[in-house]
C-alpha cells in the first residue's frame, strides 16, 4: 500500500518543489475552530497537515505550542476529538498526519489507536518521544493498518541511528533542524542541511525539516534541499489572542499563503 | 535458587522501564550509559566516590534504635537508617556526588537538575560548588513557595534557580523544563536526575548510587542485632531512597520490603500521589511505569503535603517489584505522616522530613499489625531519608505552633 504522504511528496517533487507541512494542535482555541484552522491551512496551499494531540507533558515543545496545548486541554479537548477532527478534514485530498507523544497512544491501546486513526482517514503518526528501537508495538500496528510511521532524527543522531530510523520510517523522516524544542527562530541552522544529506545517504527516500522555521524566507531556503518544510509555532501564533476568531483565521491564512508561495517559488529560482 | 534481583541493569525491569525519549537526547543518554558502565568498574572512580562519601558527606550514616517511638508501634523494635545526618540533610547527596563525578568524566561544565522539595536541588548545587560546575535548577513555582528556604540555599551555593510556571507548576513540570533545557544544551550540559526514574540509564544508575544505604544498613543490622530486619520500610515518590535501601535486601526473601506512597487527602478523594496504589501503567519522562493519569492518558496532578513525594510517576523498578510481589506499596495520608513526624520529634528528639515521616507512619501500622498477629519481636528498619529542618514552617502551620503575632515567613523558620 502506497503511503499518501509519500505519494504527495513525490508529486510535488516532480513539480520541482518541496511540500509545506503545517502543524496545528487539535482543540486550540477550541475544537470547532481547530477544524476551521486546518481548513484555512489547506485553502492557503498547505500540502500535508500535522495535527497535534494535546498532551499534559509536551517536552519537545517550546512555549508557543506548549501554551496552546495546555489551553486546549483546559478548554476540554479530548482524545476522541482528534479522531473526529481527522475525519472532518481528511476528505480534501490532503494527507493528515497526527503528531502525538506516546502515553495517550499507549493508554488508549496502540492497536486500538491505529485502527481508529486509520478508520478516521488519518495517514499515520509523528512520534516525538518514541524512537524506532522503543516502538515495536506501534510499528506492528502501523504496518497492520497501512499507517505512516514518521520518526525523528536530530543533529546529535549517530549514523547508525539515522540508518535505523530511515529504515523504520514510512511517509518521511522528520529531521530536527537544531538541538532544541519547537519554536520560531531567527535562523535555521546549517545543521539541518547536513542532517538531511546524511539521512538520505543512510537510505531515506523522503526527509522533511522541522523546528524553528518561522518565515517564508526560511521556508524557501529549507525547501531547496528538503522534501518538505514543517511549520508549527508560526501557524499557532496567529491563533493566539483575543481578536474575533474570523480575524485570527484570516491572519493564519495570510501567514500560510506567504509560506506556501515562498516554497513554491524556491526551487525554480535556485535549483532548476 | 531464584536468580538475583540485585543490581538489575535495565533498561527494562520486567515490562517496565525502557527509554521513551526524543531522538535528540539518545546520544547523550548513550554517552552517559557508556561513561557510567566504565566508571562503575573503575577502581579510581570507586575510590574517589568512597572518599567523598567518607570525607565530605559523612558516611557511613548510622542506624539508631528508637524504643520510645516503637512503643507506639505495637512494641516491636524499630531502627532508623539515618540518611538525615548526611551533608545537605538527605540521601540525595549520594546520587549527586556520583553523577557530578560522571559529569567531569564526560567533560561537561554545566549541570541541570529538577527539584521538588528542594533537597535534590540543594544537593546538586552543593556538588556543583564542590566540582566547579555551572548549575541550573528547575523548580515548580508551587514548590518554591512551599520550600522557600531551599531556594535560598541553592542560590547561596551559587546555583541559578528557575521557577517553572508551566503545567501544574510542580516537580513533573520542573522535569519537563529540565528536559527542554537538556535537549537544547546537551553538548555542554549533563542532566543530574534526582530519582530512580526517567529513561535508561537513570533508574539503574541512580539506584546504584543510592544502593550504599541498604548495603550499610544490612551490615549494621547484622552487627548490632545479629539478624536481618523483618521489614524494611521507606517512603516512595520517584523512589530513589526506597530502591537504595531495598536493593541490598531484595534477595533476602524473609525480609518484607514495604514502600509508602503519599496518600495526600486519601486515595479515595483523588487528591494524592500514590502512583502504584492508585495509578495505572503508562509512560512519563522516558520510562514505562505506573502513572497517575486520566482516561485520555493525560498526567493527573498529584497532591501531597510533602513536595518531595508530590510526583505522579514512580521509578520503573518499583513497578516491577510490585508486579512480581517482591515489594508492597501502601498509602499514607498527609495527616498520618504529620502525626508520625510529631511523634518521632517528641519521643526521640529527631525531626524527620515530611517525606520520611510517611515511612515512619507506615512503620507504626506495620508494628501494630505484627503485634496483633502475635509477632511482637519483629524488627522494622525505616529509611529516615531526610531531616525536617526544611519542613518546620509547614509543620508550624499544620500544628498551629506559632503565636498569632509571630512572623513566620514561608519556609523561613
Amino acid at each position: 500500500m502506497v503511503s499518501s504522504v509519500e505519494k504527495r511528496l513525490d508529486e510535488l517533487s516532480a513539480d520541482g518543489r518541496a511540500a509545506l507541512i503545517g502543524y496545528l494542535p487539535v482543540g486550540f482555541p477550541d475544537v470547532a475552530t481547530s477544524v476551521d484552522a486546518v481548513n484555512t491551512l489547506i485553502d492557503a496551499g498547505v500540502d500535508i497537515i500535522e495535527l497535534g494531540v494535546p498532551y499534559s507533558d509536551p517536552v519537545m515543545d517550546g512555549p508557543m505550542i506548549a501554551a496552546a496545548v495546555q489551553s486546549a486541554l483546559e478548554s476540554g479537548a479530548r482524545l476522541t476529538d482528534v479522531f473526529d477532527v481527522v475525519k472532518q478534514v481528511s476528505g480534501r485530498g490532503v494527507p493528515i498526519l497526527v503528531m502525538t507523544y506516546y502515553n495517550p497512544v499507549f493508554h488508549y491501546g496502540v492497536e486500538r489507536f491505529a485502527a481508529d486513526l486509520a478508520a478516521a482517514g488519518g495517514a499515520g503518526l509523528i512520534t516525538p518521544d518514541l524512537t524506532p528501537d522503543s516502538a515495536h508495538e506501534w510499528i506492528e500496528a502501523a504496518d497492520r493498518h497501512g499507517l505512516d510511521k514518521v520518526f525523528l532524527v536530530a543533529p546529535s543522531s549517530t549514523d547508525q541511528r539515522v540508518e535505523m530510523t530511515a529504515k523504520a520510517s514510512r511517509g518521511f523522516v522528520y529531521a530536527a533542524s537544531t538541538m532544541g524544542v519547537t519554536g520560531e527562530r531567527v535562523t535555521v541552522s546549517d545543521a539541518a542541511r547536513e542532517l538531511v544529506h546524511r539521512t538520505r545517504e543512510r537510505g531515506a527516500q523522503h526527509v522533511c525539516v522541522g523546528l524553528g522555521v518561522s518565515t517564508p524566507e526560511q521556508a524557501a531556503a529549507v525547501g531547496t534541499y528538503a522534501d518538505g518544510v514543517i511549520v508549527g509555532s508560526a501557524f499557532v501564533r496567529p491563533l493566539v489572542g483575543t481578536e474575533p476568531l474570523s480575524e485570527r483565521l484570516a491572519a493564519l491564512r495570510t501567514v500560510a499563503s506567504a509560506m506556501a508561495n515562498s516554497i513554491a517559488g524556491s526551487r525554480s529560482k535556485d535549483n532548476l | 535458587m531464584a536468580p538475583s534481583l540485585q543490581n538489575m541493569p535495565g533498561p527494562y525491569f520486567g515490562d517496565f522501564g525502557g527509554r521513551f525519549m526524543p531522538e535528540a537526547l539518545i546520544a547523550a543518554l548513550d554517552e552517559l550509559d557508556a561513561a557510567y558502565n566504565t566508571a562503575k568498574n573503575d577502581p579510581a572512580f570507586i575510590a574517589e566516590l568512597q572518599a567523598l562519601h567518607r570525607d565530605y558527606s559523612g558516611r557511613p550514616s548510622i542506624i539508631t534504635e528508637v524504643p520510645r517511638f516503637a512503643r507506639h508501634a505495637g512494641g516491636v523494635r524499630v531502627f532508623l537508617k539515618r540518611e538525615d545526618l548526611n551533608h545537605t540533610g538527605s540521601h540525595k547527596i549520594n546520587n549527586v556526588l556520583g553523577q557530578a563525578l560522571l559529569t567531569k568524566l564526560v567533560g561537561k561544565k554545566r549541570v541541570i537538575a529538577e527539584t521538588g522539595a528542594g533537597q535534590h536541588g540543594v544537593a546538586t548545587a552543593t556538588a556543583a560548588a564542590l566540582f566547579d560546575l555551572d548549575c541550573v535548577v528547575y523548580m515548580g513555582e508551587e514548590d518554591t513557595k512551599r520550600q522557600a528556604l531551599n531556594v535560598a540555599r541553592m542560590r547561596l551555593l551559587g546555583a541559578e534557580v528557575i521557577l517553572v510556571t508551566t503545567g501544574s507548576r510542580t516537580l513533573k513540570d520542573a522535569i519537563n523544563e529540565a528536559l527542554r533545557d537538556w535537549v537544547t544544551n546537551v553538548d555542554t550540559t549533563n542532566y543530574v536526575f534526582g530519582t530512580a526514574a526517567g529513561p535508561h540509564p537513570f533508574p539503574a544508575m541512580v539506584r546504584d548510587f543510592q544502593r550504599i544505604i541498604g548495603v550499610e544498613a544490612r551490615q549494621q543490622m547484622l552487627d548490632s542485632v545479629g539478624r536481618l530486619p523483618d521489614v524494611v520500610a521507606a517512603c516512595v515518590g520517584g523512589g530513589s531512597n526506597a530502591i537504595g535501601i531495598f536493593d541490598a535486601f531484595v534477595d533476602d526473601t524473609s525480609t518484607r520490603l514495604v514502600g509508602f506512597e503519599a496518600g495526600g487527602d486519601g486515595i479515595e478523594t483523588g487528591r494524592h500521589a500514590s502512583t502504584i496504589s492508585g495509578g495505572e501503567p503508562g509512560v512519563l519522562h522516558g520510562a514505562k511505569s505506573y502513572l497517575l493519569q486520566d482516561e485520555d492518558g493525560q498526567t493527573v496532578e498529584s497532591h501531597s503535603i510533602s513536595a518531595g513525594l508530590d510526583y505522579p510517576g514512580v521509578g520503573p523498578q518499583h513497578a516491577f517489584l510490585h508486579s512480581i510481589g517482591r515489594a508492597e506499596y501502601r498509602s499514607i495520608t498527609d495527616a498520618q505522616a504529620m502525626d508520625a513526624l510529631r511523634l518521632l520529634s517528641r519521643t526521640e528528639g529527631i525531626i524527620p522530613a515530611i517525606e520520611s515521616a510517611h515511612a515512619l507512619a507506615g512503620a507504626l501500622h506495620l508494628g501494630r499489625e505484627a503485634a496483633e498477629a502475635g509477632r511482637p519481636d519483629e524488627i522494622i528498619l525505616v529509611n529516615l531519608s531526610g531531616r525536617g529542618d526544611k519542613d518546620v514552617a509547614t509543620a508550624a502551620r499544620w500544628f498551629d505552633l506559632v503565636d498569632a503575632d509571630a512572623d513566620l515567613t514561608e519556609g523561613g523558620a
